[in-house]
Protein backbone atom coordinates (compact mmCIF):
# COMPACT_ATOMS: atom_id res chain seq x y z
CA UNK A 1 0.00 0.00 0.00
CA UNK A 2 2.67 2.38 1.01
CA UNK A 3 4.73 1.32 -2.01
CA UNK A 4 1.84 2.16 -4.31
CA UNK A 5 1.34 5.60 -2.80
CA UNK A 6 5.09 6.26 -3.01
CA UNK A 7 5.03 5.32 -6.67
CA UNK A 8 2.01 7.52 -7.31
CA UNK A 9 3.74 10.42 -5.60
CA UNK A 10 6.83 9.94 -7.70
CA UNK A 11 4.96 9.78 -10.97
CA UNK A 12 2.63 12.68 -10.24
CA UNK A 13 5.29 15.10 -8.94
CA UNK A 14 8.00 14.31 -11.49
CA UNK A 15 8.88 17.55 -13.31
CA UNK A 16 8.06 17.86 -16.96
CA UNK A 17 11.13 17.23 -19.13
CA UNK A 18 12.61 20.54 -20.17
CA UNK A 19 11.71 21.90 -23.59
CA UNK A 20 14.21 24.75 -23.31
CA UNK A 21 16.41 25.45 -26.30
CA UNK A 22 19.88 26.97 -26.18
CA UNK A 23 18.25 30.13 -27.54
CA UNK A 24 15.93 30.30 -24.52
CA UNK A 25 18.91 30.38 -22.18
CA UNK A 26 20.54 33.06 -24.33
CA UNK A 27 17.28 35.05 -24.19
CA UNK A 28 17.44 34.93 -20.36
CA UNK A 29 20.65 36.97 -20.65
CA UNK A 30 18.78 39.86 -22.35
CA UNK A 31 21.25 40.10 -25.25
CA UNK A 32 20.06 43.54 -26.42
CA UNK A 33 20.65 45.10 -23.00
CA UNK A 34 23.92 43.18 -22.83
CA UNK A 35 25.14 44.71 -26.10
CA UNK A 36 24.82 48.25 -24.68
CA UNK A 37 26.47 47.12 -21.43
CA UNK A 38 29.41 45.61 -23.33
CA UNK A 39 29.78 48.71 -25.48
CA UNK A 40 29.78 51.19 -22.58
CA UNK A 41 32.11 48.95 -20.55
CA UNK A 42 34.44 48.72 -23.55
CA UNK A 43 34.57 52.52 -23.76
CA UNK A 44 35.28 52.81 -20.02
CA UNK A 45 38.08 50.30 -20.40
CA UNK A 46 39.59 51.80 -23.55
CA UNK A 47 39.68 55.43 -22.38
CA UNK A 48 41.18 54.50 -19.00
CA UNK A 49 44.90 55.32 -18.74
CA UNK A 50 47.55 52.61 -18.80
CA UNK A 51 48.02 49.37 -20.67
CA UNK A 52 46.08 46.12 -20.54
CA UNK A 53 46.80 42.91 -22.41
CA UNK A 54 44.09 42.34 -25.05
CA UNK A 55 43.33 38.87 -23.66
CA UNK A 56 42.76 40.31 -20.18
CA UNK A 57 40.67 43.15 -21.62
CA UNK A 58 38.57 40.61 -23.54
CA UNK A 59 38.15 38.50 -20.39
CA UNK A 60 37.12 41.54 -18.34
CA UNK A 61 34.49 42.48 -20.94
CA UNK A 62 33.28 38.87 -21.08
CA UNK A 63 32.85 38.86 -17.29
CA UNK A 64 30.97 42.17 -17.36
CA UNK A 65 28.74 40.85 -20.18
CA UNK A 66 28.03 37.58 -18.38
CA UNK A 67 27.41 39.42 -15.10
CA UNK A 68 24.92 41.73 -16.82
CA UNK A 69 23.28 38.70 -18.45
CA UNK A 70 23.06 36.94 -15.09
CA UNK A 71 21.30 39.97 -13.62
CA UNK A 72 18.89 39.80 -16.56
CA UNK A 73 18.17 36.11 -15.85
CA UNK A 74 17.49 36.87 -12.18
CA UNK A 75 15.21 39.72 -13.26
CA UNK A 76 13.26 37.38 -15.55
CA UNK A 77 13.02 34.78 -12.77
CA UNK A 78 11.52 37.27 -10.32
CA UNK A 79 9.34 39.12 -12.84
CA UNK A 80 7.85 36.07 -14.61
CA UNK A 81 4.40 36.81 -13.16
CA UNK A 82 4.20 40.34 -14.54
CA UNK A 83 6.03 39.45 -17.75
CA UNK A 84 3.16 37.07 -18.51
CA UNK A 85 0.71 39.98 -18.39
CA UNK A 86 2.51 42.25 -20.87
CA UNK A 87 2.52 41.71 -24.63
CA UNK A 88 6.15 42.86 -24.93
CA UNK A 89 7.39 40.25 -22.46
CA UNK A 90 4.79 37.44 -22.56
CA UNK A 91 6.93 35.31 -24.90
CA UNK A 92 9.98 35.37 -22.63
CA UNK A 93 11.20 31.84 -21.80
CA UNK A 94 9.65 31.57 -18.30
CA UNK A 95 6.13 32.97 -18.91
CA UNK A 96 6.04 31.01 -22.18
CA UNK A 97 6.70 27.84 -20.16
CA UNK A 98 9.91 26.77 -21.90
CA UNK A 99 12.19 27.39 -18.88
CA UNK A 100 11.14 26.92 -15.25
CA UNK A 101 11.70 29.61 -12.64
CA UNK A 102 14.10 27.33 -10.76
CA UNK A 103 16.20 26.74 -13.87
CA UNK A 104 16.44 30.49 -14.54
CA UNK A 105 17.33 31.20 -10.89
CA UNK A 106 20.08 28.56 -10.87
CA UNK A 107 21.38 29.84 -14.22
CA UNK A 108 21.43 33.46 -12.94
CA UNK A 109 23.13 32.69 -9.64
CA UNK A 110 25.76 30.44 -11.26
CA UNK A 111 26.68 33.04 -13.86
CA UNK A 112 26.66 35.87 -11.27
CA UNK A 113 29.10 34.08 -8.98
CA UNK A 114 31.23 32.84 -11.88
CA UNK A 115 31.55 36.25 -13.56
CA UNK A 116 32.43 38.07 -10.32
CA UNK A 117 35.00 35.46 -9.20
CA UNK A 118 36.71 35.30 -12.60
CA UNK A 119 36.81 39.11 -12.92
CA UNK A 120 38.33 39.33 -9.42
CA UNK A 121 40.94 36.67 -10.13
CA UNK A 122 41.94 37.98 -13.56
CA UNK A 123 41.79 41.76 -12.98
CA UNK A 124 41.30 43.19 -9.47
CA UNK A 125 39.02 43.14 -6.45
CA UNK A 126 37.59 46.63 -7.01
CA UNK A 127 36.26 45.68 -10.45
CA UNK A 128 34.82 42.43 -9.06
CA UNK A 129 33.17 44.26 -6.15
CA UNK A 130 31.66 46.84 -8.52
CA UNK A 131 30.32 44.07 -10.79
CA UNK A 132 28.85 42.22 -7.79
CA UNK A 133 27.21 45.45 -6.61
CA UNK A 134 25.81 46.10 -10.10
CA UNK A 135 24.22 42.63 -10.24
CA UNK A 136 22.86 43.04 -6.69
CA UNK A 137 21.51 46.49 -7.46
CA UNK A 138 19.69 45.35 -10.61
CA UNK A 139 18.39 42.01 -9.33
CA UNK A 140 17.53 42.94 -5.74
CA UNK A 141 17.27 46.73 -5.32
CA UNK A 142 15.60 47.43 -8.69
CA UNK A 143 13.77 44.21 -9.58
CA UNK A 144 12.64 42.96 -6.17
CA UNK A 145 12.15 46.25 -4.39
CA UNK A 146 11.81 49.42 -6.48
CA UNK A 147 10.11 48.18 -9.64
CA UNK A 148 6.82 47.30 -8.01
CA UNK A 149 6.83 49.88 -5.24
CA UNK A 150 7.65 53.34 -6.61
CA UNK A 151 7.27 55.41 -9.76
CA UNK A 152 10.91 56.42 -9.27
CA UNK A 153 11.87 52.77 -9.98
CA UNK A 154 13.81 53.40 -13.18
CA UNK A 155 15.37 56.63 -11.88
CA UNK A 156 17.15 54.90 -8.99
CA UNK A 157 17.39 51.56 -10.77
CA UNK A 158 19.13 53.34 -13.64
CA UNK A 159 22.30 53.22 -11.56
CA UNK A 160 22.63 49.53 -12.43
CA UNK A 161 22.83 50.36 -16.13
CA UNK A 162 25.27 53.19 -15.44
CA UNK A 163 27.91 51.08 -13.72
CA UNK A 164 29.44 49.10 -16.66
CA UNK A 165 31.84 51.85 -17.88
CA UNK A 166 32.95 52.31 -14.26
CA UNK A 167 33.60 48.55 -13.98
CA UNK A 168 35.51 48.64 -17.27
CA UNK A 169 37.65 51.54 -16.03
CA UNK A 170 38.30 49.83 -12.68
CA UNK A 171 39.23 46.54 -14.39
CA UNK A 172 42.04 48.32 -16.24
CA UNK A 173 43.28 50.78 -13.60
CA UNK A 174 42.32 49.18 -10.29
CA UNK A 175 40.98 52.58 -9.17
CA UNK A 176 38.42 55.28 -9.97
CA UNK A 177 38.58 58.83 -11.29
CA UNK A 178 36.37 61.69 -12.42
CA UNK A 179 36.09 60.36 -16.00
CA UNK A 180 34.16 57.15 -15.20
CA UNK A 181 32.00 59.08 -12.74
CA UNK A 182 30.97 61.45 -15.56
CA UNK A 183 30.13 58.46 -17.79
CA UNK A 184 28.10 57.02 -14.91
CA UNK A 185 26.17 60.29 -14.53
CA UNK A 186 25.47 60.54 -18.27
CA UNK A 187 23.87 57.06 -18.36
CA UNK A 188 22.11 57.68 -15.04
CA UNK A 189 20.40 60.85 -16.28
CA UNK A 190 19.80 59.34 -19.72
CA UNK A 191 17.77 56.46 -18.27
CA UNK A 192 14.60 58.35 -17.14
CA UNK A 193 13.83 60.10 -20.45
CA UNK A 194 14.68 56.88 -22.31
CA UNK A 195 12.41 54.59 -20.28
CA UNK A 196 9.61 57.09 -19.70
CA UNK A 197 9.43 57.68 -23.47
CA UNK A 198 8.83 53.91 -23.75
CA UNK A 199 6.43 53.90 -20.80
CA UNK A 200 4.32 56.62 -22.43
CA UNK A 201 3.25 54.29 -25.21
CA UNK A 202 3.26 51.15 -23.04
CA UNK A 203 1.39 52.67 -20.09
CA UNK A 204 -1.67 50.43 -20.44
CA UNK A 205 0.44 47.28 -20.31
CA UNK A 206 2.31 48.49 -17.23
CA UNK A 207 -1.01 49.38 -15.57
CA UNK A 208 -2.42 45.92 -16.31
CA UNK A 209 0.67 44.30 -14.78
CA UNK A 210 0.49 46.61 -11.75
CA UNK A 211 3.91 48.18 -12.36
CA UNK A 212 3.82 51.78 -11.04
CA UNK A 213 5.58 53.45 -13.94
CA UNK A 214 5.31 57.23 -13.89
CA UNK A 215 2.65 57.54 -16.64
CA UNK A 216 0.51 55.06 -14.69
CA UNK A 217 0.80 56.75 -11.30
CA UNK A 218 1.22 60.43 -12.17
CA UNK A 219 -0.32 60.61 -15.63
CA UNK A 220 1.00 61.49 -19.07
CA UNK A 221 1.33 65.25 -18.54
CA UNK A 222 3.62 64.87 -15.51
CA UNK A 223 5.68 62.24 -17.33
CA UNK A 224 6.16 64.51 -20.34
CA UNK A 225 7.35 67.34 -18.05
CA UNK A 226 9.69 65.00 -16.16
CA UNK A 227 11.13 63.74 -19.46
CA UNK A 228 11.90 67.33 -20.45
CA UNK A 229 13.43 68.19 -17.06
CA UNK A 230 15.74 65.18 -17.08
CA UNK A 231 16.74 65.93 -20.69
CA UNK A 232 17.58 69.52 -19.67
CA UNK A 233 19.95 68.02 -17.08
CA UNK A 234 21.26 65.37 -19.46
CA UNK A 235 22.18 67.61 -22.41
CA UNK A 236 24.85 69.70 -20.56
CA UNK A 237 25.96 66.66 -18.58
CA UNK A 238 26.73 64.94 -21.88
CA UNK A 239 29.21 67.72 -22.68
CA UNK A 240 31.08 67.55 -19.35
CA UNK A 241 33.73 64.99 -20.43
CA UNK A 242 34.91 67.62 -22.94
CA UNK A 243 34.53 70.55 -20.48
CA UNK A 244 36.58 68.71 -17.83
CA UNK A 245 39.27 67.75 -20.33
CA UNK A 246 38.53 64.02 -20.40
CA UNK A 247 37.49 64.19 -24.05
CA UNK A 248 38.53 66.23 -27.07
CA UNK A 249 36.78 68.75 -29.34
CA UNK A 250 35.31 66.04 -31.59
CA UNK A 251 33.43 64.60 -28.62
CA UNK A 252 32.51 68.15 -27.56
CA UNK A 253 30.91 68.89 -30.94
CA UNK A 254 29.09 65.53 -31.07
CA UNK A 255 27.77 65.87 -27.52
CA UNK A 256 26.54 69.43 -28.07
CA UNK A 257 24.76 68.50 -31.31
CA UNK A 258 23.33 65.30 -29.80
CA UNK A 259 22.20 67.08 -26.63
CA UNK A 260 20.41 69.77 -28.66
CA UNK A 261 18.65 67.09 -30.70
CA UNK A 262 17.65 65.23 -27.52
CA UNK A 263 16.21 68.51 -26.22
CA UNK A 264 14.33 68.99 -29.49
CA UNK A 265 12.79 65.51 -29.28
CA UNK A 266 11.96 66.00 -25.58
CA UNK A 267 10.26 69.33 -26.36
CA UNK A 268 8.09 67.56 -28.94
CA UNK A 269 7.14 65.01 -26.28
CA UNK A 270 6.38 67.83 -23.82
CA UNK A 271 4.18 69.73 -26.30
CA UNK A 272 3.03 67.20 -28.89
CA UNK A 273 0.78 68.10 -31.77
CA UNK A 274 -2.82 66.78 -31.62
CA UNK A 275 -2.05 63.82 -33.88
CA UNK A 276 1.22 62.99 -32.07
CA UNK A 277 -0.40 62.94 -28.61
CA UNK A 278 -2.81 60.21 -29.67
CA UNK A 279 -0.28 58.05 -31.51
CA UNK A 280 2.58 58.70 -29.06
CA UNK A 281 4.74 59.31 -32.13
CA UNK A 282 6.88 61.86 -30.29
CA UNK A 283 7.55 59.40 -27.45
CA UNK A 284 8.51 56.66 -29.90
CA UNK A 285 10.86 59.03 -31.73
CA UNK A 286 12.52 60.12 -28.48
CA UNK A 287 12.88 56.49 -27.36
CA UNK A 288 14.58 55.57 -30.64
CA UNK A 289 16.80 58.65 -30.72
CA UNK A 290 17.85 58.27 -27.08
CA UNK A 291 19.50 54.92 -27.92
CA UNK A 292 21.31 56.51 -30.86
CA UNK A 293 22.35 59.49 -28.68
CA UNK A 294 24.01 57.34 -26.02
CA UNK A 295 25.65 55.12 -28.62
CA UNK A 296 27.05 58.11 -30.54
CA UNK A 297 28.42 59.78 -27.37
CA UNK A 298 30.33 56.66 -26.37
CA UNK A 299 31.36 55.92 -29.96
CA UNK A 300 32.84 59.45 -30.15
CA UNK A 301 34.94 58.74 -27.06
CA UNK A 302 36.10 55.49 -28.65
CA UNK A 303 36.96 57.24 -31.95
CA UNK A 304 38.99 59.92 -30.16
CA UNK A 305 40.93 57.28 -28.27
CA UNK A 306 41.59 55.47 -31.56
CA UNK A 307 42.85 58.69 -33.14
CA UNK A 308 45.13 59.29 -30.14
CA UNK A 309 46.45 55.75 -30.49
CA UNK A 310 47.32 56.46 -34.12
CA UNK A 311 49.00 59.70 -33.11
CA UNK A 312 46.49 61.79 -35.07
CA UNK A 313 45.21 63.57 -31.99
CA UNK A 314 46.82 65.05 -28.90
CA UNK B 1 7.24 -7.54 -10.69
CA UNK B 2 8.36 -5.99 -13.96
CA UNK B 3 4.78 -5.27 -15.00
CA UNK B 4 4.15 -2.98 -12.01
CA UNK B 5 7.46 -1.14 -12.32
CA UNK B 6 6.93 2.45 -13.47
CA UNK B 7 8.54 3.29 -16.80
CA UNK B 8 9.82 6.63 -15.53
CA UNK B 9 10.12 9.71 -17.70
CA UNK B 10 10.17 8.91 -21.40
CA UNK B 11 11.47 11.75 -23.55
CA UNK B 12 9.92 12.55 -26.90
CA UNK B 13 12.18 12.89 -29.93
CA UNK B 14 11.90 16.69 -29.71
CA UNK B 15 12.85 16.71 -26.03
CA UNK B 16 15.84 14.47 -26.77
CA UNK B 17 16.93 16.76 -29.60
CA UNK B 18 16.72 19.86 -27.38
CA UNK B 19 18.53 18.16 -24.51
CA UNK B 20 21.31 17.17 -26.89
CA UNK B 21 21.58 20.77 -28.13
CA UNK B 22 21.79 22.05 -24.53
CA UNK B 23 24.44 19.45 -23.69
CA UNK B 24 26.54 20.44 -26.69
CA UNK B 25 26.24 24.13 -25.73
CA UNK B 26 27.37 23.40 -22.15
CA UNK B 27 30.28 21.32 -23.47
CA UNK B 28 31.37 24.08 -25.84
CA UNK B 29 31.10 26.71 -23.09
CA UNK B 30 33.21 24.61 -20.71
CA UNK B 31 35.77 23.95 -23.43
CA UNK B 32 35.98 27.67 -24.18
CA UNK B 33 36.47 28.38 -20.46
CA UNK B 34 39.31 25.85 -20.24
CA UNK B 35 41.00 27.48 -23.23
CA UNK B 36 40.45 30.97 -21.79
CA UNK B 37 41.88 30.03 -18.39
CA UNK B 38 44.90 28.46 -20.10
CA UNK B 39 45.59 31.54 -22.25
CA UNK B 40 45.06 33.97 -19.33
CA UNK B 41 47.46 31.93 -17.19
CA UNK B 42 50.15 32.23 -19.88
CA UNK B 43 49.42 35.96 -20.28
CA UNK B 44 49.51 36.73 -16.55
CA UNK B 45 52.57 34.63 -15.74
CA UNK B 46 54.40 35.38 -18.99
CA UNK B 47 57.85 33.78 -19.14
CA UNK B 48 57.44 32.91 -15.45
CA UNK B 49 55.21 30.00 -16.47
CA UNK B 50 58.39 28.08 -17.31
CA UNK B 51 60.15 29.09 -14.10
CA UNK B 52 59.82 25.84 -12.17
CA UNK B 53 62.82 25.09 -9.97
CA UNK B 54 63.45 21.37 -9.87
Amino acid sequence: MSLISETEKLTTTAPEPSMATVGDYLALLKPRVMSLVVFTALVGLVIAPGQMHPVLAFTALLCIAVGAGAAGALNMWYDADIDALMQRTADRPIPAGRVTGGEALAFGITLSVGSVVVLGLFTNLLAAALLAFTIFFYAVVYTMWLKRSTSQNIVIGGAAGAFPPVVGWAAKTGGLDLDPVLLFLIIFFWTPPHFWALALFRAQEYARAGVPMLPVTAGEATTRTQILLYTILLAPLGVTPWLFGSAGPFYGAVSIAGGLMMLGFALRVWRPGPAEAASHAAGKRLFGFSILYLFVLFAALLCEQGLRGLGWMA
Amino acid sequence: MNETEPEGVVLTEEQKRRRRARSIAIGLALGALVLLFYVVTIVKLGPGVLNRPL
